[in-house]
């Protein structure tokens, strides 16, 4: 299989199967993508483009298949848990209008994760963990830093507990930043791997959608210490964001964001229900991919100036990426990964978290069956049809479950508008390598 | 293979060498950034004989 596109003035081609990419002739790239249009071109021109063309499919680096893929490297990868997202208070001080997490609560009792309980899922992550060295624990919440002396205490717990299993823990915070006053970023600073800030944007933006529970912009609060934590920041750190309907130019708002100072962005479609007023919907996908050629255009004139700007969507390492592996078994919610409330429960991902269907367990109990292993390590690129035919399969993995099921209830089926601005997105950062590449 | 005139190749087919079991020390996708999605293709190795 092989994806031909045109970005700026190149002709990309990508032999989906080997990962091989090429920027190619006007000619070949007729030829590849519609033979019927070469007619024009000399005949001795067409005949070196077939030549090479041939050239590269034996070198296996065009219209390779994927042999090297089998069901054992897929569904044989034993019931590992290696990542944990710790949903350290199910509680908040923000009201966000778009929240997937029923503004903290996730559709129970507003509640705060205990100190044993806490323990309890640091001990369930190691004892689960298998072989895996590199763990994860990400502090989520609703807002974690309502709970912050129990991340603490976690923090130097999991320290502890690791050793006895030569383990290394590496813990990451998702916050809001109401709370974050120079004590708490100096701690988070110290201990965390990485950070995310979540603000939308600009000013209008972020205070139509982010609001304290009384209805009040969040902007000027958290900007402030946004600013002042990632001065400094010494580790990763990224500021996150959500677009929505309302907007639709939220190219603005990376670049309000980047004008703030902060180098490492990423600003999401938003997560929601359809009935919503700002739910994204297929007629909007148009004009994000606009935004996003924007954002691409952004990013190449950063990079070719040599200025620190990270849009997390465009980052893509076509000489080391991941293994295949990893690019067929996709986000592992409900496999590797798993979501633990307050009250030690456990589910496949952050985004199943409060509905009965997926809950899996309790870190408190004795022994721990995970009932949706299967499910979840079936639902891999070759199972689902729209995948399986998918030009971008090798760099999305399969899409996210969580949109697949609460979009179309059913995890093996993807969630059409993600695919389409996931595939949107690779276009431009595979594009943006191709144009360094001819820089260099 | 010759030099080739109408191609310039600026990612070579890493995929068909990765093909191993995989080692499972990399990050997981949806914790590194945004929460929502799970694009791997951005995501580093952390194999250490792959380096
Ligand atoms: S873009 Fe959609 S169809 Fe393609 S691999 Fe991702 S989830 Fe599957
Ligand atoms: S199902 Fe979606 S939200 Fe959950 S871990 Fe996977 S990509 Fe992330």
């Amino acid at each position: 299989m092989i994806h031909c596109y045109q970005f700026r003035e190149h002709n990309i081609v990508i032999d989906v199967n080997s990962g091989a990419i090429h920027l190619v002739s006007d000619l070949m790239y007729q030829l590849l993508s519609d033979p019927t249009t070469v007619f024009h071109f000399p005949k001795e021109d067409v005949a070196e483009a077939t030549e090479e063309i041939k050239a590269l499919a034996e070198a296996g680096m065009l219209f390779t298949d994927d042999e090297q893929i089998t069901t054992e490297m897929l569904e044989d990868r034993g019931a590992v848990i290696k990542a944990m997202c710790l949903h350290v208070a199910h509680d908040c001080n923000m009201a966000c209008r778009y929240c997937f997490g029923d503004t903290g609560a996730f559709d129970g009792p507003r509640s705060l994760l205990s100190l044993e309980t806490g323990k309890q899922a640091i001990d369930f992550l190691l004892a689960h963990s298998g072989t895996r060295r590199n763990l994860e624990i990400d502090f989520f919440g609703g807002e974690p830093l309502l709970n912050f002396d129990v991340v603490k205490a976690l923090v130097a717990y999991g320290r502890e507990a690791e050793k006895s299993y030569g383990k290394n823990i590496r813990f990451t915070i998702t916050t809001n930043g109401l709370l974050l006053d120079d004590k708490k970023s100096e701690f988070i600073n110290e201990t965390m791997d990485n950070v995310i800030l979540s603000i939308d944007g600009r000013k209008d933006v972020n205070d139509k959608m982010r609001l304290t529970p009384g209805g009040k912009g969040t902007y000027d609060v958290v900007v402030n210490n946004f600013q002042r934590f990632a001065a400094k920041r010494k580790g990763t750190y990224y500021v996150r964001g959500t677009f929505t309907a309302d907007n639709l130019d939220f190219a603005e708002d990376v670049r309000h964001l980047a004008s703030l100072g902060f180098q490492n962005i990423s600003v999401e479609p938003v997560v929601t229900d359809s009935s919503k007023s700002y739910a994204l919907r297929e007629e909007h996908l148009p004009r994000i991919f606009q935004e996003y050629d924007a954002l691409a255009d952004q990013y190449l004139d950063a990079a070719l100036r040599g200025e620190p700007f990270s849009f997390f969507h465009f980052r893509i390492d076509l000489t080391q990426g991941p293994c295949v592996v990893k690019r067929v078994s996709g986000c592992g919610a409900g496999t590797e990964y798993v979501a633990v409330t307050p009250e030690g429960d456990l589910y496949p991902c952050h985004q199943f978290v409060g509905n009965p269907e997926f809950l899996l367990g309790n870190v408190k109990d004795p022994v721990f069956e995970n009932r949706l292993y299967d499910r979840f390590n079936r639902a891999h690129i070759y199972i689902k049809d729209e995948c399986r035919d998918c030009w971008a399969k090798f760099y999305c993995s399969g899409g996210c479950h969580a949109n697949a099921y609460h979009s179309n209830d059913d995890l093996l089926k993807p969630y059409h508008l993600g695919c389409e601005t996931e595939r949107k997105r690779l276009e431009c950062a595979i594009g943006i390598q191709a144009v360094l590449a001819t820089q260099a | 293979m010759k030099e080739l005139k109408q191609v310039k190749t600026i990612a070579q087919p890493t995929l068909k060498v990765t093909a191993e079991k995989g080692c499972g020390e990399c990050q997981t996708s949806c914790q590194s950034a945004c929460k929502t999605s799970c694009t791997v293709a951005n995501q580093e190795c952390e194999n250490i004989r792959r380096r």
